[in-house]
């Protein structure tokens, strides 16, 4: 998910002149859409008084909002630049993120896991990890991802810096401080409110401002079929609009990986690991107001996210049409010719005039900031349900004020914004810094996912299981990058293949990771003494009666829906085979 | 959603929708009476900030219509 930022700041750093300027009229739509979002902070900053309302919207979101706000925290600016890079340097193959890399985790979080998360009451992932598996696993969970988030929160800031200093010619400072004073202000009056609030409204622009560079370059391009004829001429022998006819092998495709990595290491373990485990995400849709909007949320959010390739792969796509020529970013460094990394902004500034210009450089801004938005408000819950509040729970002995907890969680989304500028600024004197940290949110997103399933779905798993499952895991994942680090033929091993690539190497690092966690929690788990049934009700399938739906029509059914995205995705895949 | 006495998320997404497509779409008048500005983007002759201006206050008009503070 991150992966693709890093290329592209590589060519940022290098980069000269900026690739577009702005009209006043750009301008004043930025603008307005700053004092929009900061409008909308202020007004409810009324309605957020206690815990729930804080941590969790007041658990009264409906599934649409919970579920574009889900998708919207996910949809940050650099990830729109990166993989419409990819796009063009991979074709159609950057697809495979959004679709098989996403959709089938996010139906299996609606179905199996969302009801779980729900009746439990949790206010965070590690919160679940706590009531499951108690404070070790929990904690081990909730200082990594704390420590993470804030970290990624100030690379993407200093990237999205980067870009507008890039493409508009903004100076970084003015990027860096502007963007998240804004974001730090909405967030600490209204909370997860008023995050879920500007994810929405964000999410909305970034389509609209979006959306045009696609259908017009279909148009000049003579739609799809022109498209691709256009590619073959472009770059005759090269396969960029298949998705899984060159997979047979790591040696047929540009990215040097094959279906094994993709189906198993992207589409169940990344994917899942991400989509059902990040609290970043998974924190949207424990404001729902009910189960059933719990479960229909991130079915609506995996109907617009199998879209969203339209608004970014298909621009680098019609690059690939419509302006060859583009190169690497080291071939770019060395002869001043443009990168691919660049083929958003120019498809932007191809087609958009003074006005919708502005409404497409607000779609990247929107971006950034609803996933800097994501990133501080989950900070600040883990931050203070899970690490704080169990130290001030032992220090006084009682569980403290309900209006305790937001002033903490007010002062902490502060602490997270200025951590994060701090490290926007040390990333900018520190360039490897990216590299590691990048690498290290890695190492815990697929081990997480097998301690946290293990936990719903396998009631004989006990407390010590969870934690030295989760600490092997981990612990395995950052043996296999440092292995890899210091003797790259190792990756052979690892990926079981000579011809693998780098891409290959996060998916088998990964699976292995998985596999070495939930190995280890079986084994740990049969070694220790279990939780009875009473106590993992609630917590575990199979020991917890699920809420009825009633008689609720067939349409009306998450079951239902999460069918027909399935069906949805099957199609598509099997369209562009 | 409305609670609480909330104005809707969607009442704001109309009005800045709106705001914008009445900004966009006199860009796309003046583009068309004066067929300089703007005319260095590609396919310029389809006028689509005019029709994106349209569509943004389309959009827009609805959704502040329908969740207008007040009414549930």
């Amino acid at each position: 998910m991150i992966s693709q930022i890093i290329p592209c700041l590589t060519w940022l750093l290098a980069a000269g002149t900026s690739l577009v300027s702005l009209s006043w009229i750009d301008s004043l739509i930025i603008a307005i859409y700053f004092l929009f979002v900061l409008g909308i902070g202020y007004y409810l900053l009324k309605f957020t008084k206690t815990g729930d309302d804080f941590f969790l919207a007041g658990r009264k979101m409906t599934a649409w909002i919970a579920g574009l706000s889900f998708v919207a925290a996910n949809l940050g600016s650099l990830e729109l630049m990166g993989w419409a890079a990819s796009a063009y340097q991979y074709g159609i193959l950057a697809t495979h993120w959004y679709w098989i890399g996403a959709i089938p985790a996010m139906l299996f979080l609606a179905i199996i896991m969302m009801p779980f998360y729900y009746i439990s009451k949790t206010h965070s992932v590690p919160g679940y990890l706590k009531l499951r598996f108690g404070e070790s696993a929990s904690m081990l969970s909730a200082v990594t991802f704390g420590f993470m988030t804030v970290l990624m929160s100030g690379i993407n800031m200093y990237a999205m810096a980067l870009v507008m200093k890039v493409v508009l010619g903004w100076d970084i400072n003015f990027s860096i401080w502007v963007s998240s004073l804004t974001v730090m202000v909405y967030v600490v009056l209204g909370g997860l409110l008023s995050a879920i609030f500007n994810e929405v409204l964000q999410f909305m622009l970034i389509w609209l401002g979006a959306l045009l560079v696609p259908i017009l370059g279909l148009i000049e391009a003579g739609g799809w079929g022109g498209m691709v004829a256009k590619i073959h001429h472009n770059f005759p022998g090269g396969d960029y609009t298949h998705l899984w006819s060159t997979l047979g092998t790591f040696k047929d495709n540009p990215m040097g990986i094959n279906w094994v990595g993709i189906v198993f290491g992207l589409g169940a373990i990344i994917s899942f690991g991400y989509w059902t485990t990040d609290f970043l995400v998974v924190q949207r849709l424990l404001s729902a107001k009910d189960i059933r909007s719990a479960k229909m949320a991130p079915i609506i959010g995996a109907g617009f996210k199998m879209m969203v390739p339209f608004i970014v792969i298909l621009p680098g796509l019609l690059g690939l049409a419509l302006i060859p020529g583009l190169v690497s970013e080291q071939q770019a460094v060395a002869t001043g010719a443009q990168s691919y990394n660049e083929v958003l902004p120019l498809m932007l500034a191809r087609y958009l005039s003074p006005g919708l210009l502005g409404l497409g450089i607000t779609a990247l801004i929107a971006g950034f900031m609803s996933g800097m938005a994501g990133n501080v408000s989950a900070f600040a819950t883990v931050w203070t349900y899970d690490i704080y509040r169990p130290l001030h729970v032992k220090a006084k002995g009682n569980e403290g004020e309900d209006a305790h907890y937001v002033k903490i969680g007010r002062w902490t989304t502060i602490l997270g914004v200025i951590v994060s500028i701090g490290t926007a600024y040390l990333v900018q004197h520190f360039a490897s810094i990216m590299d590691y940290v990048q690498a290290l949110f890695s190492f815990f997103i697929a081990p997480l996912f097998g301690t946290v399933v293990l936990g719903m779905l396998w009631k004989r798993a006990t407390a010590a299981g969870g934690f030295w499952g989760l600490l092997a895991g981990i612990v395995s994942s950052v043996s296999m990058y440092i292995i890899v680090k210091i003797n790259p033929s190792m990756l052979k091993v690892f990926a079981l293949s000579s011809d693998a690539k780098e891409m290959a190497a996060d998916m088998y690092r990964a699976l292995w990771s998985w596999l070495i966690c939930v190995a280890v929690t079986v084994i740990v788990s049969y070694l220790t003494k279990p939780k009875t049934d009473a106590e993992l009700n609630g917590l575990v399938r199979g020991c917890t009666v699920l809420p009825s739906e009633g008689d609720l029509p067939l349409v009306k059914r998450p079951i239902f829906w999460a069918g027909v995205i399935l069906v949805i995705f099957i199609i598509l895949n099997i369209i562009f085979w | 959603m409305v609670g609480e006495g909330r104005i809707s998320i969607w009442f704001f997404i109309g009005a800045i929708l709106l705001i914008y497509g009445v900004i966009i779409f006199a860009a796309g008048i003046y583009e068309l009476i004066n067929p300089a500005f703007g005319a260095g983007v590609k396919l310029h002759e389809l006028h689509s900030s005019f029709w994106w201006g349209i569509l943004l206050i389309i959009i827009g008009l609805v959704y502040t219509i329908k969740f207008k503070p007040g009414k549930v």
